[in-house]
Parts: C-alpha cells; sequence; structure tokens
C-alpha cells in the first residue's frame, strides 16, 4: 500500500511539475485556513465583552485575558451548571462505552460460537435495528421506560443507569457486528484447548479472547465514544432538558436559550464544548482516524 | 469443562434485552402508536386505521418538509462527496505534511451538531456579514440563513465543513488500496491527469463510492442535531397557500409533531415513512454493492 499515490505529474521532472506541487501546496494551507476559521472565530469572540462582540465580530481580542473572565461567567451561571454537566457528559461517556464494549464483545463471541437457530435469529435482529431510525422509536422507547420505571418502582428517565441501559440498546448494534466480523476470524482450537485444561467459560472469555480484541475495542470505543459525547437528542429525551442529571450538548442548548444574542458567552460555552475532545484528538489520532474509517467500511 | 448453555445466555443476555427494550418492542409499538390517537397521556387509545397517514399525506407541513429534505439530501451528497474527494486526490498527492492536512480537514467531524449549529448561526448572522460589511463585498452582507432560497445552501455548507473531512477518510483509505503500478503505466502512455482520475482511480475504487455516497445519503436524511442549533426550521416562507418552515427537515418535523403539538400518533405515522425510506436506501445500497462483487 502506497501512503501517497503521487498522481500529479508522476515520472516527469521538469519545472512545471514542480510549481504544479508548490501549486497545490499552496490550496492546501489555503483549504486547512479555511477549515479551521470557525474555531479561530470561537476563540477570539469569547475574548470579547459584549459590546466588543457587537462592534467587531471579526477582530481579534483586545484583551486575552477577557476568555478566562468569560470562562468564569459561563462556570458560575446561575441557570446553567456547566461544570456538573461536563462531568455528567464524562460519567455517562464512559460507563456507556465500558458496558458497550464488555456486553458487546460477550454478546459476539456467544453468536460467532453458538451455532443454534436463536443465535442465528438473535445476529439478525442486531444488524437490522442498525437501519432503524431514532425518530421511530424514540417517543414509545420513553413511554416504554417510563412505563417500566413506574411499575418496579425505580426511576428509568433521569438517571445514570437510564441513559446507560439506553446507550447499550442503540450502541451495541453495530458494536457487536464490528466484534462478530472479528471473532469470527480467531481460530477456535485457541479456545478448545483452554477448556480441555479445564478453564470456565467467563475464563476463556477474559484471559484468552477478550485480550486479541484490543485493536477493535479501540474501533468500538472511538466511533461509540464520539457519538455518546456529542449526541443530543437521546440525552434530551430520557434525562430532559432541565433535569438533574445534564450532557454539555443539553447545557449548551440551554445556554443559548438563556442567554440570546449574548454570542461571547455562546460562543465560549461551544469553546469549553470543543477543546476537550480536540485535544484528546491530538493525543490519539492514529486510532481516532483508523477506528472511523474501519466503523464506516465494515 | 465445556461451553454451556447457562453462560451463553450470560453473555448473551444484557445486550439482548437492552435491544428487546429499547429499539425492538418500542419499534413495534410504535407502529401500533401510529394506528390510534396516542397522544402521550391519553390512558385509553382509539384505533383509527390509516387516518394519521391519510392527514399525513394530505398535509402541506409534511409535503414541504419531505422535498425539502430530499433537495437538502441532493445537494448535500452532491457536495459532501465532490469536496472529499478532491480533498482525497490533495492528501494523497504529493505535497508535504499530508498527515497534518487528513488530520486538520477530519477535525469539524468531531464537534457535535449542536455545537457546531450555534457556532455557525453565528458565522453566518454575524461574522460573515461584518467581514462582507468590512470588505465591501455587498452578496456577503445578506445571511445565507436568514434567506429561505439559501438556506439550505447554507445548511449544506455547514455540513460539507462538517463531513467532508470523514468521507475524505474513506476515499483516501479506497485509493491507498488501489495499485501504483497501473497509474504509473497510464502515465507512461500518455494519459492525462484527468484523465487518469476519470477513467482509471474512480472505476478502480467504485466500491468506495458506493459506501460514501450511502453514508452520506442516510446521514442528510437523517440530519437533526445541526438542523435544530443553526436554523430550528425557519425562516419562514409560503408553500401551496400555507405557511411553513423553509428549512424544516424531517426528522425536525417528526419531533415538533410530537413536542409542541403534542400529536405523538401523527409525528409517529410520519416516522414510520421516514423509517421506509431509509430501508429502501439499505436495500438499494446491498442490491449495487452485491451487483459489484458478482462483476469483479
Amino acid at each position: 500500500m502506497a501512503d501517497s499515490l503521487h498522481l500529479d505529474a508522476v515520472g516527469s521532472k521538469n519545472s512545471n511539475a514542480r510549481w504544479k506541487r508548490v501549486l497545490l501546496e499552496v490550496v492546501a494551507i489555503i483549504l486547512l485556513l479555511l477549515v479551521l476559521t470557525p474555531f479561530i472565530v470561537v476563540l477570539f469572540n469569547a475574548g470579547k465583552t459584549y459590546d466588543q462582540i457587537t462592534l467587531s465580530p471579526v477582530a481579534p481580542p483586545s484583551d486575552w485575558s477577557m476568555v478566562l473572565t468569560n470562562i468564569k461567567a459561563v462556570f458560575n451561571d446561575p441557570t446553567t451548571d456547566f461544570l456538573g454537566a461536563f462531568l455528567d457528559s464524562l460519567t455517562i461517556t464512559a460507563i456507556s462505552l465500558s458496558v458497550i464494549i464488555f456486553f458487546s464483545s460477550m454478546a459476539a463471541w456467544v453468536l460467532v460460537r453458538n451455532k443454534s437457530k436463536f443465535s442465528k435469529f438473535s445476529f439478525m435482529l442486531f444488524v437490522a435495528a442498525m437501519v432503524v431510525p431514532f425518530q421511530v422509536v424514540m417517543y414509545p422507547m420513553v413511554y416504554f421506560l417510563k412505563g417500566i420505571g413506574d411499575t418496579l418502582g425505580i426511576p428509568v428517565l433521569g438517571t445514570y443507569h437510564g441513559i446507560v441501559f439506553a446507550y447499550l440498546g442503540f450502541g451495541c448494534s453495530l458494536s457487536i457486528f464490528i466484534f462478530h466480523g472479528f471473532i469470527k476470524g480467531v481460530p477456535l482450537a485457541l479456545e478448545e484447548s483452554a477448556f480441555i485444561d479445564g478453564c470456565s467459560q467467563p475464563g476463556v472469555f477474559f484471559k484468552i479472547i477478550f485480550p486479541l480484541l484490543m485493536p477493535t475495542v479501540m474501533t468500538v470505543a472511538i466511533l461509540n465514544g464520539i457519538w455518546i459525547w456529542n449526541d443530543y437528542l437521546l440525552p434530551l429525551l430520557v434525562l430532559g432538558g432541565n433535569g438533574q442529571v445534564q450532557t454539555i450538548p443539553l447545557a449548551v442548548t440551554a445556554f443559548a436559550g438563556a442567554y440570546v444574542k449574548q454570542w461571547n458567552l455562546i460562543m465560549t460555552a461551544a469553546l469549553m464544548a470543543m477543546v476537550p475532545i480536540v485535544i484528546l484528538f491530538l493525543f490519539a489520532q492514529k486510532y481516532i482516524i483508523k477506528g472511523m474509517v474501519e466503523g464506516a467500511i465494515k | 469443562m465445556k461451553r454451556s448453555k447457562a453462560w451463553d445466555a450470560v453473555f448473551l443476555g444484557p445486550s439482548l434485552i437492552a435491544l428487546v427494550m429499547v429499539v425492538i418492542l418500542p419499534f413495534i409499538q410504535g407502529i401500533g402508536f401510529s394506528l390510534t390517537d396516542w397522544n402521550g397521556v391519553r390512558p385509553v387509545l382509539t384505533y383509527v386505521g390509516f387516518a394519521n397517514y391519510q392527514d399525513m399525506f394530505n398535509s402541506v407541513e409534511f409535503l414541504y418538509s419531505f422535498l425539502v429534505t430530499l433537495l437538502y439530501t441532493v445537494v448535500n451528497v452532491a457536495l459532501v462527496n465532490v469536496v472529499a474527494f478532491l480533498l482525497a486526490l490533495l492528501v494523497t498527492s504529493r505535497i508535504k505534511g499530508r498527515n497534518i492536512y487528513r488530520a486538520g480537514f477530519f477535525i469539524p467531524n468531531l464537534i457535535g451538531g449542536i455545537v457546531l449549529g450555534y457556532t455557525w448561526q453565528f458565522m453566518f448572522n454575524d461574522f460573515f456579514t461584518a467581514l462582507g460589511g468590512q470588505l465591501g463585498i455587498q452578496a456577503m452582507q445578506q445571511s445565507l440563513i436568514a434567506n429561505k432560497d439559501t438556506v439550505i445552501l447554507g445548511m449544506s455548507i455547514v455540513n460539507t465543513w462538517q463531513y467532508a473531512g470523514y468521507i475524505m477518510l474513506i476515499f483516501v483509505a479506497g485509493i491507498q488500496s488501489t495499485s501504483q503500478e497501473v497509474m504509473e503505466a497510464a502515465t507512461v502512455d500518455g494519459a492525462s491527469y484527468p484523465q487518469r482520475v476519470t477513467r482509471i482511480l474512480i472505476p478502480m475504487i467504485a466500491n468506495t463510492f458506493t459506501i460514501s455516497l450511502f453514508l452520506t445519503i442516510t446521514n442528510s436524511f437523517k440530519m437533526f442535531d445541526l438542523n435544530v442549533a443553526l436554523t430550528n426550521g425557519g425562516p419562514a416562507m409560503r408553500f401551496m397557500g400555507k405557511i411553513v418552515k423553509s428549512s424544516q427537515l424531517l426528522a425536525l418535523t417528526i419531533y415538533n409533531k410530537s413536542i409542541t403539538t403534542k400529536e405523538l400518533a401523527k409525528g409517529q405515522a410520519m416516522s414510520v415513512v421516514f423509517f421506509l425510506v431509509l430501508v429502501a436506501f439499505s436495500l438499494l445500497q446491498v442490491y449495487l454493492s452485491k451487483r459489484k462483487e458478482v462483476e469483479a
């Protein structure tokens, strides 16, 4: 596999070709700047007062320390608990990811190894569910979860366990599908000898199979992580727009609703929503790009 | 020791139960609700047959929303794929720092639609208009998303900005899997660059095109978050003698039908149609990629 195809001017060594390459490089730099412009605009305008932003939304801020002032203002805002939403988002994403990774890989293993009709039917169910858009099931689901909560006397809506359960339901299909594809290629002999040695079934899975799945775990974690971190509609319905438990997209919406046109504060809130995920990306770039591409192609 | 059915059930159980409870049962129940007068609070439901579906197909709001979603899908799919393919050619050419460009073009994809929606609302309404004023460009002083004729283009621009970097990566993976010798042989034979791309590269990565086309089709058709935060359906316009929201795509129409007017059963009927269209897209994709496999 070639990293670059050298599509441009292969074989020609004249100065014409070199000029073409310089031109391509200039085009690339301009495009990159264009793509990054909205991020720069957010950063610039998070450093302004209300008057400054109304007067000039284009110029860089005159005093960069305003960024900190605005961040403090957003954090101390009485209407939206931004820090709480940040921690809730972190908790919900982390727990949902762990739950999805464990239960999906366990289920995928059974679906590969167990050849019964029920197993085949279950796999079909998981795959078919991937076509179902959230809009079709969202209200019946809320109604259903509320009913379960009322019947059992344990609240489901507005809770951590409620939303984690919902994320498992919506996230497991694609995750099982991806794990299934990988486990199919794991030789059966590997686990059979462990069974003969007297290893229990959970032992075989967690000691032998699961460690082999690590690259796939990364793919599954990245695909689900970006989705859950940014998701808006499911938390809105399961947690409610102004419930105890909030996520960042909900907080940003509530904030933008409460401070109509106070763009300096809205841009600061947007900045704070962007920074964690961009930092994460800079560290785990290689894995994220690989995971996103694999998720799409499989 | 051997595999046991009991352990298999324990391993499969949690995922299967969650899937059945939040997707399968609500899905079946949802189809049932679309045949009733469900409004979320009424304790006893009345069966109304296909009345909700009849209402929907006679409703100007739904008809407009359906058409504008198709329009958005067509514009957006074309824009995203063309931009993504050109970007993929750029970042697989022999320029320096290819990996930096790949990462940079991809970054917008990490940010959620809600945050992007508010950011771009500011970009369109305040930033570009102010910039247009400073540069003295008349055309820029009008916000794209404040005008019913350009609002869909505005949404497509934001979605292209967000999504093209992702589709670009899929094209890059496709391009990298092709053999370089064929391209070099064509160059030696005197094929020009556009000829090499259109006659050799594009046919070689036809499967990648199928994947990216259907990803963008479903992504466009399901558009919601960005729609809410960027325009929330506005601005209003006249269509077949009724006032409709010019940029209210289907997913938002379904949401508003249920939240704002509490007509949950009608929203449910719309979502069933929404689902059927998506199923049709998926079946078409499966059919097309199966046919390609046979050819190859």
